[in-house]
């Protein structure tokens, strides 16, 4: 990120802030989206300064509605998906393997 | 895209059958499963092609299905206490063999290779499943606008919304497509589109119905329920879709409560509580703006209406609800963005190609993913990014423990608490596309049972000043379905009859 201070309500999100987010969310926004998203997520960034704005450093975090703890069933082979099944919901497939273009090399 | 052009038109069911009563008479051979699904069908057939509930009606398997059903019966044998009754079922809940959806264009013509829990559990107890319900893509809306295969109309009002994510059942049920249907509710998906289309909704506590099989929205969040047409029916169908799954981790192992023997015990002596912070009379310093007068009105007539029957009423705080709204839209975005960092194109659904695999990956999703998708994923990716996390999401988590220490504290007070269901009556189509943070504000009185894992219900309570339904939302503490239930039968049977409010 350009910037790692948490904004106050001076700031709000740019939008090279938001071209760079669409990076790592792997999201190719064209310029008329990166002006509308820029707006629409400062909105709702704005929004949450209501929380940004609490002291609740004593309070502890919840991750989960129960305190749940590793589930591990027993360790006993039972049937799995279909192979062939689940091979053909795949775009492109090899010798009973997903195929992708290079994953290597030249990037474009 | 809504117009002046657009016939206002009523398609709600009027007089409709009861899942309860039409299980009853297939299993006593009174009446033909075929028969039944047949009458649902060709109601789909005359006026689906307005409502658009259904991404997909299952003519043919639903048909095979209903004679299965009667096979059984004719057989000597019992098809189970959903015998015959046709089901609907929100298109983000897989079905083997069955296009599954979400109403994105990312798994168009994926064809899931196993059913949820839920969809093995109806079939198993005779329920016949009659369609794939249309929804805000991923869940992630109020009105199904966000659908990629457009909109669907609340049966009430077809130039309004049904609400959302799940408007497709709600709107199926409405309409009389199916007695009884499923969605998903992750900040308010079930309970907010029942409210708009007049129908019961019902977000059971956290883990008591299995999510297997039930794509991955917010999956701290997530749980699925049913809408019906009434208290009963819904509890007949929780009772079937709930209770342990070991293929689901976060599947509790208590069993299902009796919520069906806990529809007659009435509110005698029940301690009901109406939270002032959701209520318009809260709002400004205390509580959330922006509650409809009418959808007050209501809530206040509600709980008036508990007293009368002997329940206990009086005001509950829970203080942190009011930072719901901005805690889920941290929380929900930030658990979204990774679990649909799956969809890269390489093992189901769209792939759009490119020279390298980053490039196909981001073609896929850039071409897939619709544009309320993109703003959750980026939300999320930004809440969760290095020098943000805490600030942003780490916040949000202890607020969300907030609101759970807020409920407790109110529930030693109260058995159930009562607050609208959404702020206000079904709106126009379009009228809130354009502002994001407007069509989530529909969500603030739902999304704090959402945070907290706690069960919430609507429960249709009279009309607005526009005549169209108005929800009263019924919440209880953690595996508190029984008083839940029982709060939300008296309210049906006490609810004023239709016709605009007075």
């Amino acid at each position: 990120m350009p910037d790692a201070t948490p904004r106050g309500d001076a700031d709000p999100i740019t939008r090279d802030e938001v071209a760079h987010i669409a990076k790592l969310s792997m999201l190719d926004l064209s310029d008329e989206q990166l002006d509308l998203f820029t707006g629409q997520l400062a909105a709702v960034l704005e929004h949450a300064q209501d929380v940004e704005a609490l002291d609740v450093h004593d309070v502890e975090p919840t991750h989960h509605p129960f305190g749940l703890v590793n589930v591990a069933r027993a360790d006993v082979v039972v049937p799995s998906l279909d192979r062939s099944e689940v091979l053909a919901q795949a775009p492109d497939v090899e010798d009973g393997r997903f195929r992708v273009p290079p994953a290597l090399g030249e990037q474009p | 895209m809504s117009s002046a052009n657009d016939e206002a038109t009523e398609l709600a069911i009027t007089d409709p059958e009861t899942a309860i009563a039409i299980a009853s008479a297939v299993r006593a051979g009174d009446r033909s499963a075929r028969e039944v699904i047949d009458t649902y069908l060709d109601r789909i057939a005359a006026h689906d092609g307005t409502i658009h509930a259904f991404n997909e009606v299952l003519v043919d398997r639903a048909r095979a299905r209903a004679d299965a059903v009667d096979d059984t019966v004719a057989a000597g044998e019992d098809p189970g206490p959903l015998a015959g009754v046709p089901v609907a079922l929100k298109d983000n809940l897989c079905t083997r063999g069955i296009a599954t959806t979400c109403s994105s264009r990312i798994l168009e013509g994926w064809l899931p290779p196993y059913d949820a829990t839920v969809v093995e559990r109806i079939e198993g107890a005779g329920g016949v499943v009659v369609g794939k319900t249309n929804m805000d893509e991923f869940a992630m809306g109020s009105s199904t606008e966000n659908s990629a295969f457009g909109p669907s109309r609340n049966p009430h009002d077809t130039s309004k919304v049904p609400g959302g994510s799940s408007g497709g059942s709600s709107a199926a049920v409405a309409a009389g497509f199916a007695p009884l249907a499923l969605g998903s509710d992750t900040g308010g998906s079930i309970r907010q589109p029942a409210a708009l289309c007049g129908v019961v909704g019902v977000k059971p506590t956290y883990g008591g119905v299995s999510r297997f099989g039930l794509v991955a929205f917010s999956s701290s969040l997530d749980q699925i329920g049913p809408f019906s047409h009434t208290v009963a029916d819904a509890a007949a169908m929780l009772e079937v879709i709930g209770g342990h799954d070991e293929r689901d981790s976060t599947s509790i192992p208590q069993p299902v409560p009796s919520v069906t023997a806990a529809l007659d015990q009435g509110c005698e002596g029940l301690r009901v509580g109406i939270i002032k912070e959701l209520s318009g009379s809260g709002a400004g310093d205390h509580g959330v703006e922006g509650i409809a007068a009418d959808v007050q009105a209501r809530v206040t007539e509600a709980a008036e209406r508990l007293e009368a029957c002997g329940a206990v009423v009086g005001e509950a705080s829970v203080p942190a609800a009011v930072y719901g709204l901005s805690a889920y839209y941290l929380i929900a975005p930030s658990e979204a963005s990774s679990n649909l960092s799956r969809y890269d194109g390489v093992r189901y659904g769209l792939r759009v190609d490119g020279p390298s695999t980053a490039a196909m990956n981001t073609a896929s999703r850039t071409a897939g993913f619709g544009d309320e998708v993109k703003r959750r994923i980026m939300l999320g990716t930004y809440a969760l990014s290095s020098g943000y996390y805490d600030a942003y999401y780490g916040k949000a988590q202890r607020v969300r423990t907030l609101i759970i220490q807020d409920f407790a504290k109110a529930y030693e007070q109260f058995d159930v608490l009562l607050s609208p269901t959404s702020p206000c009556t079904a709106f126009e189509l379009d009228a809130k596309t354009a502002d994001p943070l407007m069509m989530y504000l529909n969500d603030v009185c739902t999304i704090p049972s959402n945070l907290s894992g706690d069960p919430a219900m609507s429960v249709p309570f009279g009309t607005g000043a526009d005549g169209l339904p108005i929800g009263v939302q019924v919440l209880a503490p953690m595996l508190g379905e029984v008083d839940m239930f029982r709060t939300a039968a008296v309210l049906e049977h006490e609810a004023p009859a239709g016709g605009a409010a007075a």
